[in-house]
């Protein structure tokens, strides 16, 4: 059987985001969740009927989910604003026909940036009680993923770890301090969900494994030497003005969910 | 000689307000209900910080140390001794709060008509140079010296953790065992040492027999709370209530969970005389099922009003001494809406829980937060019509409702609760 991995991540992030509202009770309303679901896919088919291309709901769900997770705010017309902005961004923000950021890291980062503090995202909101459940819902996502893409989630994740562990040894810090960092749930949505984004990061292997390299070391730099927060969601955003460049020095084959640049990897669930 | 590193303290009694809008006001869950507790004002205005710590240490004056990492070399004029009664007027004024409403007579038109209707809830929304000499054998820098109150106040910064603590050691700050580890990873992250001292002259000339809370102003990029010294030689988890003032909106932990602690609860009125137990209780509960790793939000509010108030409000001369120095009306005047907002925020913690410093960031949320439980006093008179009968039966319901909510927010025996309410006594009497 083989299971098309945008169906596998609105499954796992819808039941995210009804943990996150029903248990860890996230500041998002059902009625704010539509809210943002609807503008998000409303946009995407206003969007894709004005650029006359096919209608593709499942990217629009998935931005919208990332949103209602990630997106703190004060008033409830800057999520809408956040979503189509998000969507927006796919149309508008195109470079040789491949859109340039993330979609929700870009709208993020944007009202973040203008926004004078009244959006926000919040890294500790998951805490760490369930966290091995979370991760092993990430890394089933790993499985289903073309497994060519499953590199920059990794090297990502590899980066960070290293960069996280190998500043506490120098400071002669426990482990329990690095441990604790990497038991977010934020930081595995971000991994598995965000910069593993297929359509938005590098063509090539070696693209894309510098791309991660170069997205931990920014988000590190920003969240323990400038002391802001959210690091790699701000790493992200700038790394992505590199993508370019990074696809005119190693030219590769460009990626399409309809496709395959790289054999999808199939999963025999059948028993035999 | 024996320091205590980051401190604690409880807090006194102040008179007490009514206000009718949100429930009359009738007591307070303050600091004083745990045992080892510890206040902390943590200003941000900008890049600027102002910690001010409050002491409940007991002990000998001359054995008290305090050790703050720092991020960089404080002057005499970044430091300030803050009266007492500065913090514990913010702890009471951000307390949770039991207030108390009362049902009318049924037979009167709105109970004949409507069914009981839930109290009104606001919406879920602060000899130098020998001195020296030694310090340099050990790579210990005195970076500033100076008097600060009744304190005598050193700036230090070291090359090895090992030296710092050997110096301390050498000069009477007997150093708990395992600091030098927690020294070594601040001195690597190149921060400085705020150590105070009590100085007994000055005490004893100033006639005080207690410790008044220090603050101390720094210009940083980190905000932040040091935790991990407090935690080296505590002998079990210890409580911090901790007030952030700023000038944008509520302040939460990026690094560890911050949650909403319960709130517009209905409860039993036997409350009213088991107000602190029933808030400990429930207090414990939730840190429990939180394993003990999340950040409690007690209050967010706007300084400029309250609602019941629980205290009087907070004066800007208050405020000021804590390091809002964005205030500038008048000394007796509460800051003016919009313009600063206090985040209280209550933290149970040991290293194993809480391994990490404690880093906040501002958000634009602006939906205040209380933490508030009603009392709704039964109307006790007597009459047979339709309306009373009404009355009665959704009373009844009412009242284990009460029960089933106060057993599920304090893991008390439902039993227990329900004999307290029907052996309750009511002598209220509604505030006219």
């Amino acid at each position: 059987m083989r299971i098309d991995p945008r169906h596998y991540q609105i499954a796992v992030l819808s039941t995210l985001l009804v943990y996150g509202m029903t248990v860890l009770h996230f500041e998002v309303t059902l009625a704010k969740a539509a809210t943002i679901l609807g503008t998000a896919t409303a946009c995407q088919w206003l969007f894709s009927k004005a650029a006359r291309i096919r209608f593709e709901w499942r990217s629009a769900l998935i931005s919208g989910l990332s949103m209602c997770l990630l997106c703190r705010c004060s008033t409830w017309w800057l999520a809408v604003l956040a979503a189509a902005i998000a969507i927006g961004s796919k149309f508008a923000l195109r470079w040789r026909g491949k859109h340039l950021f993330n979609p929700t890291n870009f709208a993020l980062v944007l009202l973040m940036l203008v926004g004078d503090g009244r959006v926000w995202v919040s890294p500790g909101q998951w805490g760490n009680v369930a966290f091995f459940a979370f991760l092993m819902a990430c890394l089933g996502g790993l499985v289903v993923m073309r497994a060519g893409r499953a590199d920059v989630a990794l090297t990502f994740l590899f980066s960070w770890v290293a960069l996280l562990v190998g500043r506490s040894l120098w400071l002669h810090e426990p482990m329990t301090i690095p441990l604790h960092r990497l038991q977010n749930g934020a930081l595995l949505l971000f991994t598995f969900f965000m910069i593993s984004d297929p359509r938005t990061t590098p063509d090539s292997r070696a693209g894309r494994i510098v791309f991660a390299m170069l997205v931990a070391l920014g988000g590190w730099w920003w969240q323990f030497k400038m002391f802001e927060t959210n690091g790699p969601l701000w790493s992200l955003a700038v790394c992505s003005l590199l993508t370019p460049l990074l696809d005119f020095l190693l030219p590769a084959q460009r990626h399409s969910w309809s496709g395959p640049s790289t054999p999808p990897l199939q999963l025999n669930l059948a028993p035999s | 000689m024996k320091p205590t590193v980051l401190l604690l303290l409880a807090a006194a009694v102040l008179p007490l307000s009514a206000s009718a809008f949100c429930g009359f006001y009738v007591a307070r869950a303050d600091s004083k209900l745990y045992n080892k507790s510890s206040q902390v004002a943590l200003v941000r205005d900008g890049k600027y910080t102002s910690i001010t710590m409050a002491s409940d240490y007991q002990g000998d004056p001359k054995e008290f140390a305090l050790v703050i990492p720092v991020p960089t070399v404080i002057d005499k004029e970044d430091v300030k001794v803050v009266e007492k009664s500065v913090l514990d007027h913010l702890d009471a004024y951000t307390a949770p709060r039991l207030v108390e409403y009362w049902d009318r007579d049924p037979d009167e038109s709105y109970y004949a008509k409507n069914p009981i209707a839930p109290a009104p809830m606001t919406e879920g929304r602060s000899a130098r140079r020998i001195f020296s000499d030694g310090a340099r054998a050990r790579g210990v820098t005195i970076e500033k010296q100076f008097t600060a109150g009744e304190y005598d106040i050193l700036v230090l910064s070291a090359k090895q953790s090992d030296g710092l603590v050997l110096w301390l050691n050498e000069n009477s700050y007997k150093m708990p065992e395992g600091a030098e580890a927690v020294l070594d990873s601040y001195i690597r992250q190149n921060m400085k040492f705020f150590v105070a001292k009590v100085n007994l002259e000055r005490q004893a000339q100033e006639g005080r027999t207690w410790l008044r809370p220090i603050r101390v102003t720094f210009k940083t990029r980190k905000f932040m709370l040091p935790v991990r010294l407090g935690t080296v030689n505590a002998k079990g988890p210890q409580d911090m209530i901790v007030y952030v003032l700023n000038r944008n909106g509520r302040v939460e932990s990026t690094n560890y969970r911050t949650i909403q602690m319960h709130t517009n609860k209905n409860v039993p009125e036997f409350i009213k005389s088991d107000f602190a137990d029933f808030y400990r209780d429930m207090f414990d509960r939730v840190v429990t099922q939180e394993k003990m790793s999340s950040i409690i939000t007690e209050y967010y509010w706007d300084m400029g009003w309250c609602d019941p108030c629980s205290s009087d409000p907070v004066p800007m001369k208050e405020l000021r001494e804590l390091g809002c120095t964005w205030l500038t009306g008048e000394d007796n005047a509460r800051p003016e809406q919009g313009s600063t907002f206090i985040t209280r925020l209550h933290v149970r913690y040991d290293s194993e829980h809480f391994p990490e410093d404690i880093v906040f960031q501002e958000t634009g949320d602006l939906q205040f937060i209380q933490g508030r439980y009603i009392i709704q006093h039964p109307w006790r008179g007597k009459s047979k019509t339709e309306a009373a009968k009404a009355y009665f039966k959704e009373l009844r319901e009412r009242l284990e409702e009460e029960a089933t909510t106060t057993a599920s927010l304090t893991g008390w025996p439902i039993e227990r609760i329900r004999a307290k309410q029907a052996s309750y006594k009511d002598t209220s009497k509604e505030p006219r």
